[in-house]
């Protein structure tokens, strides 16, 4: 027996294609959901074949869904400040940790070749410029990217072995996460700048704030940076291109202990003045913060959800939780935004730094909607904010449980990248980041949005097929 | 000559958007050449062939939007880049604060998931359809499928899926559906009424609705199968869906079936179905001989030859008022006889038609006259035209066939593509009589008659050039409460010199009788 159901259908009908037959059925008065239909995955048959074989698989929807669980709980608190090559597992020597995915330096960018050079000569392995490029230049320095060593580093993301760096721990899981302390903005290593300047203030870095820094937060017993970060979104950050609030939390929950620091008040003074003076400083412990979440979600058989997302300034490369350690790469791409007085898009560096982690995690511009103070950064009014946001919803797993947007009515944010959503809707994470000067040392020249190439989710979802395609 | 080439990657447009623009632009002041369209092997084809060659053209794909441009001056081409621009961007880069906007869904599962929809409307190209079409079943939904080209097999498997889950599949090539009063495709503002339909063809359903709608009866529901329902491989699935649907739903009190003959298999199946309902059935088997359909006939099941005639049926059987025809006999001999006199010597007769289903009935009406017609889409291969540009003896063209429409619009989309054609064929010289129709609804060209108009007019200026009467018929489909008026559209016509008729029958069966009254047909001299 033939039962038809709901038939004339209730409610409105989706419309999938032409916007000629939408506008008619609104016309007529129907409740049309309109899709902005484009074809699949570029409208690459290979692909849509791996598609095909890996849609409504509930075997990679429950990985996706431990994959999100560990991530949403884990605890990032920031628990030291150490000695690079004390504080990180398996690195020392002359290594170098830079961002992104792996890189030879013949193929390095400007900032992250000066970024080298300038490490090269903090830790006194050469002594002029000249000596430490020739250095850098003939294989005697070992490079790694620091997500390979659970660290994370904005723009060119340099590490070297006598760096202080922030020490986090998952307390639900127990993994570390590392990163430097941020250097304030100008001519700073971080965008290639290698001068004297430079250099002292690294030392006086290395030197006083570090060691202050590392008794607060000692006499503090941690600092829970998920909620810092949670309140930071209600506050107009999103924690990549704005962490105004997210430093000023930062400052509340230090001053208590900085106080009671034995040290020159003088020092305590300049520590909390160069914190003050940079609105990024809070930068080098969200993106940790994330990375140690992440981590928990990482090497999860049959997962699709993205656990990286890094620039080196050359290439873009992207990790995979299901994929274990292979990369995917594509070229680095030029941000489109708002530059600086006297600088356009051709001094521009391509994409460069570890920052994307944050949207990886589904704040930075998947959380663009809580950081209405800035869309004009980013050449755009709050609506464009808003839509930014939401697109990200197409290409997720689900929505965060702590970091909310309140101008989406507190919905969690877009959270747990899902290639096969990147690859079905050809929609590709949106991006919010400086802009780095192509030559050394010049600094930022501009903000605003940058996407990953799609190389990147095509050469996954290719890889990821071979894996899982067949059920296995 | 200035050319430029523009490819913006990630930048997915509908292909009926995307031609309308590129027709828009060429037709802009020395342009003299243009193509805008997604970058499919064939529209980079036809970008090769503008004399364009990169590297990047090469790899660009489907998601990419290629922008082509030759013209006289480089202000043309700014002038021309401006426009795409503004059409393809305007919009959405406007602000408006404080109006909301309605939410867009990046896929069909997204949509979905709100669970406020019943049914999807599918109208993506070809080769993508199944898949979504798969997904809209997925999700619960009945389908409503535009999309061509989609294989018999992916049919079979979606009308299959369909059926178990107790959802419709109306298509694939489905054009137009009255689904709970909402016209989908190209459809129709009818009448609510007792007249259930179901139909494998979309201008034959248009037809039928507004016919009967004119008569002042109405439409139940009209439901949609797509043109390959009825044979052998897919078995009538939805059209049988479809008529268990309308035996059980109390709004209907006669069903119609309209459709080419099925494969006997599937026939047979359908009539035994339609004797054994509890209500009356109308069938119309297009191009089937009423004499051997009668031969077959049973109690509850009437035949009917036409379309026209399919609606009078049906209108008899819901209200049981009498009703012959829409123009009597009488009617048509006097239209003929004035019509005749002005189109002195004779001449050929040309059918530009936009639907389908309506130049096929045209070639049966006037065949069953015994008036030979060539056309590219006769069955009778003695009577197929080796090129459709060239008319030849007494010609129908059906111009939205795939050679017409490949890369450009649908005539009911566009029904100004057929101007240039139809222009030619008044200024020959054998040509006396020109039939094309209006097709009006929803989803269809704003002012389909007033483009028909400007050429009709023109027509006229060329024949008075020539110093030969023309004789021009319009049939206008549509019903009073479409969106472009049908009075409206009827008096742009008449009033450009046009015989205005409102069924297709009617038009043909006058066009056969000028033929007649000009003393029969002459043989085609190829």
């Amino acid at each position: 027996m033939l039962t038809i159901r709901n038939w004339p259908p209730e409610g409105g009908v989706i419309s999938v294609g032409s916007g000629v037959f939408a506008e008619s059925m609104q016309e007529q008065g129907a409740n049309v959901y309109q899709v902005k239909w484009q074809p699949p995955a570029h409208g690459k048959a290979e692909l849509i074949d791996i598609l095909d074989k890996l849609d409504g698989r509930s075997d990679i929807d429950e990985a996706n869904q431990t994959a999100i669980e560990r991530f949403s709980s884990a605890q990032p608190v920031l628990i030291g400040i150490g000695i690079a090559q004390e504080a990180i597992p398996g690195f020392g020597g002359r290594m170098l940790l830079h961002a992104g995915p792996p890189i030879a330096w013949d193929k390095m960018s400007g900032p992250l070749r000066g970024a080298v050079i300038g490490a090269i000569l903090y830790e006194g392995w050469a002594d002029s410029p000249d000596k430490a490029e020739e250095l850098a230049s003939k294989g005697d320095i070992e490079y790694s990217p620091c997500h390979e060593y659970s660290a994370v580093g904005p723009m060119a993301g340099v590490i070297s072995p006598r760096m202080p760096v922030f020490i986090l721990e998952n307390r639900t899981h127990g993994n570390r996460s590392y990163s430097t302390l941020n250097e304030g903005l100008g001519k700073v290593l971080r965008y290639g700048a290698y001068s004297e300047e430079v250099l002292d203030r690294l030392r006086w870095m290395e030197k006083t704030l570090a060691p202050i820094l590392k008794k607060a937060v000692e006499l503090s017993g941690g600092i829970d940076l998920k909620s810092m970060i949670a309140q930071a979104l209600h506050m107009g950050d999103e924690v990549h291109n704005r962490n105004r609030a997210g430093t000023s939390l930062l400052i509340r929950a230090l001053v208590p202990y900085l106080v009671e620091v034995d040290h020159p008040q003088a020092d305590i003074r300049k520590c909390l003045e160069f914190i003050n003076s940079n609105d990024h400083f809070f930068l080098n412990l969200s993106m940790p913060a994330v990375k140690a979440m992440l981590e928990a979600a990482h090497g999860i058989h049959r997962s699709s959800v993205v656990t990286i997302m890094a620039r080196n300034g050359t290439e873009f490369g992207i990790k995979v939780s299901g994929l274990g350690n292979q990369w995917f790469t594509g070229p680095a791409q030029i941000v489109k935004g708002l530059y600086f007085p006297g600088y356009s898009e051709k001094d521009a560096n391509p994409d460069i730094g570890d920052s994307a982690i944050t949207e990886t995690a589904g704040v930075g511009g998947f959380a663009m909607a809580a950081a209405i103070p800035i869309v004009q950064f980013v050449g755009g009014a709050p609506e464009d904010a808003v839509r930014f946001s939401e697109k990200m919803y197409s290409i997720t797993t689900t929505e965060n449980r702590h970091f909310t947007i309140p101008i989406l009515n507190f919905r969690g944010t877009p959270t747990g990248i899902d290639i096969r959503k990147v690859v079905e809707t050809g929609i590709l994470p949106q991006i919010n980041t400086g802009i780095a000067h192509k030559d050394p040392g010049v600094g930022q020249v501009g903000a605003g949005l940058v996407n990953p190439p799609w190389e990147c989710f095509e050469k996954a979802i290719i890889a990821f097929g071979k894996e899982y395609a067949d059920g296995n | 000559m200035f050319k430029r080439l523009a490819i913006k990657p990630n930048n997915y447009h509908d292909s009926i958007v995307l031609m309308r623009l590129a027709r828009t632009v060429r037709n802009i002041d020395r342009v003299v050449e243009a193509q805008v369209g997604m970058a499919t092997e064939l529209n980079k084809d036809a970008v090769r062939e503008m004399g364009f060659a990169s590297q990047e053209l090469e790899t660009a794909t489907p998601n990419d939007l290629i922008v082509a441009l030759v013209a006289e001056t480089e202000d043309a081409v700014g002038n021309a880049e401006k426009v795409v621009a503004e059409s393809l961007e305007g919009p959405a880069r406007q602000h408006e604060p404080g109006v909301q906007k309605a939410r867009i869904y990046a896929t069909l599962s997204e949509a979905a998931a709100t669970g406020g929809a019943g049914i999807a409307a599918i109208s993506v190209p070809g080769e993508y359809a199944a898949r979504e079409a798969r997904e809209a079943l997925a999700n619960g939904l009945h389908v409503f499928l535009f999309s061509d080209n989609v294989s018999v097999e992916d049919e079979v498997a979606l009308k299959k899926s369909g059926k178990e889950k107790g959802l419709f599949v109306m298509g694939p090539d489905c054009g137009t559906a009255v689904i709970g009063g909402l016209g989908l495709g190209f459809a129709n503002k009818a009448r609510r009424g007792k007249i259930g339909i179901v139909a494998a063809a979309g201008t034959g359903l248009q037809q039928v609705m507004a016919i009967i709608d004119r008569l002042g009866e109405g439409i139940s529901e009209a439901i949609g199968t797509g043109g390959r329902d009825l044979s052998k491989e897919v078995g009538g699935i939805t059209t049988f869906m479809g008529l268990t649907f309308l035996e059980s739903d109390p709004n209907t009190r006669v069903k119609v079936l309209i459709s080419k003959p099925p494969h006997p298999d599937v026939r047979d199946s359908l009539i035994r179905m339609l004797d054994e309902g509890t209500k009356p059935a109308v069938v119309c088997f297009m191009g089937e001989e009423i004499e051997e359909a009668r031969r077959k006939r049973s109690g509850k099941v009437l035949f009917a030859g036409d379309l026209e005639k399919a609606a009078i049926l049906a209108y008899q059987l819901a209200t049981g008022e009498s009703k012959e025809s829409l123009y009597s006999d009488d009617e048509l001999d006097k239209m003929a006889c004035r019509v005749a006199r002005t189109v002195d010597g004779g001449g050929y007769f040309r059918g530009l038609y936009s639907g389908g289903t309506l130049c096929h009935e045209t070639l049966t009406i006037l065949r069953r006259m015994g008036i030979d017609v060539y056309s590219n889409i006769a069955q009778d291969r003695r009577f197929l035209i080796e090129d459709a540009e060239e008319s030849c003896a007494n010609t129908c063209i059906d111009m939205g066939e795939d050679y017409f429409t490949r890369g450009k619009p649908h005539p009911m989309l566009d029904p100004g593509m057929r101007v240039p054609r139809y222009l030619a064929e008044a200024g020959s010289k054998d040509v006396g009589i020109l039939l094309f129709d209006v097709v009006l609804g929803y989803g269809c060209h704003r002012d389909p008659a007033g483009v028909m108009a400007d050429a009709v007019r023109e027509a006229r200026r060329i024949r008075k050039d020539m110093g030969q009467g023309l004789a021009q018929i319009a049939v206008v489909v549509g019903t009073a409460g479409d969106p472009q008026g049908l009075e409206k559209q009827a008096a742009v016509l008449r009033e450009a010199g046009a015989e205005v008729l409102f069924s297709n029958r009617a038009a043909g069966d006058l066009a056969a009788r000028i033929i007649k009254a000009q003393g029969g047909t002459r043989p085609c001299l190829r």
